[in-house]
């Protein structure tokens, strides 16, 4: 193979001028890390809600939970990308008014962090259902014979243990959730993996490029892999497998 | 604005030719996937501890980067690789659509190595034991022993992953491949027909997705095995 590697590419000018090209990198990485982070957060907070209602009782909310799953799980995440980014603001026109009098990032950070946001929440919705059906019946029935209410056993009882059984497939849809969202690309969002294609672009040394972007990511699934692991053992109870290690 | 159905039925021809190279294309990288991912499985699985360690590294590198990443890292490395093997004077073109399917290959094995591997672990060690008890040697145990069984248990799972790979293989459209999506969005583009183009190739998928994830559900009951 004959490909030239020149590492000081990162420390050349872009061809604006005003920058480093690792500058881009970093760049890319910090919106990388943003629409996660914001992502993340719908992601957990509905999936919550929906993974919930999956375990209650009655069948129209179980119904409803099941056809958001079913919903979100069985449409390749670009193309729910190209919905929200080209489709939905067709139906809704204040959204396209405000999509277009905007910078085009922010229309791209909005469809970006609603489609990973909604996507994610449907597989959390699974690994929170899941994780509620696991505690024993007698966890539910012992709450409400102490005159609970339904939310009270959920807030107190049910909840609290779920959560815990939940954090290891949690931690692993995270670091989906952080490889998915170079899919934001494809709308023109400058995150990490578009950041790095485009100082291929330029510079012709792909490979160099692609390589920071690769130890990029993987630093950041190993990142969130402790912080995922410091958070299982701060929240353990003792007793229990669920909480992991000592 | 009218919803145009017409936009979709003249294009239909255009878009089954896609949709052709999207079901190719996960056939091929999931029968790929499941052979280089039995072999990746087996060599994590191996005692010579190098090989284990390579195969692990393998594993873990691919699972920690995004796909749509590592498209493009084949696209641009496949032309110097092959230029490599034969020497030819420049980098010869290989296009999109055959990048896509040793892309995907290369991909898929790392996570099917892992449904193998846990499929592998699941066959209780007394068998391997009375393998080589009888005079079997390790590819005769392997190939008529633990991997009948460890297929069979992880069918469901391995039919799920190759849903999941169905709806990854959108992702070519990065490449500009020309796979379902990819037709789609060319033919959106040309008569500004975003809403039809999209919408429709939605419900395809989902449509597809939620039948073939229903059939798995089904199956899953049948096969189990009974101990």
């Amino acid at each position: 193979m004959n490909y030239k590697w020149n590492w000081g590419v990162f420390f050349q000018q872009t061809p604006d001028g005003d920058a480093f090209y690792w500058e881009w990198i970093l760049s890319g990485l910090a919106w990388t890390l943003a629409v996660s982070a914001v992502a993340w957060v719908i992601a957990v907070a509905l999936g919550s809600v929906i993974g919930v209602i999956r375990t209650t009782e009655r069948p129209w909310l179980v119904r409803l939970g099941n056809a958001w799953v079913e919903l979100f799980r069985n449409i390749p995440l670009l193309v729910q990308m190209f919905l929200w980014y080209f489709v939905v603001p067709e139906f809704v026109p204040p959204l396209k008014g405000w999509m277009t009098s905007t910078e085009p990032i922010y229309a791209q950070f909005l469809s970006a962090i609603l489609c990973l946001g909604l996507f994610t929440s449907a597989r959390i919705a699974e690994q929170v259902r899941a994780g509620v059906q696991s505690l024993p019946r007698g966890q539910r029935m012992a709450g409400r014979a102490l005159g609970l209410s339904e939310a009270q056993v959920y807030r107190h009882v049910l909840l609290p243990m779920a959560f815990r059984i939940v954090i290891p497939p949690l931690t692993s849809e995270t670091m989906n959730l952080i490889k998915n969202s170079s899919i934001a690309l494809t709308i023109g969002l400058m995150e990490l993996t578009f950041r790095s294609r485009e100082m291929g672009e330029y510079t012709f040394n792909f490979f160099e490029a692609f390589s920071a972007a690769t130890i990029v990511y993987i630093v950041i699934a190993m990142t969130a892999n402790r912080v995922m692991a410091w958070v299982e053992r701060r929240t353990a109870v003792p007793g229990y497998i669920a909480g992991g290690g000592k | 604005m009218g919803f145009d159905f017409a936009v979709i039925v003249n294009s239909l021809p255009y878009l089954w030719k896609g949709f052709q190279y999207t079901v190719q294309l996960t056939a091929t990288a999931a029968a790929g996937g499941l052979f280089f991912g039995t072999l990746l499985a087996m060599a994590r699985l191996s005692s010579f501890r190098p090989l284990a360690l390579a195969a692990a590294g393998y594993v873990n590198l691919m699972r920690s980067i995004p796909l749509v990443l590592v498209l493009f890292w084949f696209f641009f490395l496949m032309p110097l690789i092959v230029q490599g093997i034969t020497g030819s004077e420049r980098p010869p073109p290989i296009g999109a659509e055959r990048t896509a399917i040793i892309t995907f290959i290369l991909f898929e094995a790392a996570y099917f190595c892992e449904i193998m591997r846990a499929g592998i672990q699941s066959i209780p060690r007394g068998q391997v034991s009375a393998a080589y008890a009888l005079g079997l040697d390790y590819w005769q145990a392997m190939g008529h022993v633990v991997l009948p069984q460890a297929f069979r248990n992880m069918i469901p799972v391995l039919l799920t992953q190759t849903i999941i790979l169905f709806q990854d293989t959108s992702l070519v459209y990065v490449i500009s491949a020309t796979d379902f999506l990819g037709a789609a969005s060319k033919i959106a583009q040309r008569d500004s027909r975003l809403v039809e183009m999209y919408v429709f190739v939605a419900v395809v998928y989902l449509v597809l997705c939620y039948t073939l994830s229903w059939l798995v559900k089904r199956l899953q009951r049948r096969v189990a095995v009974v101990r």
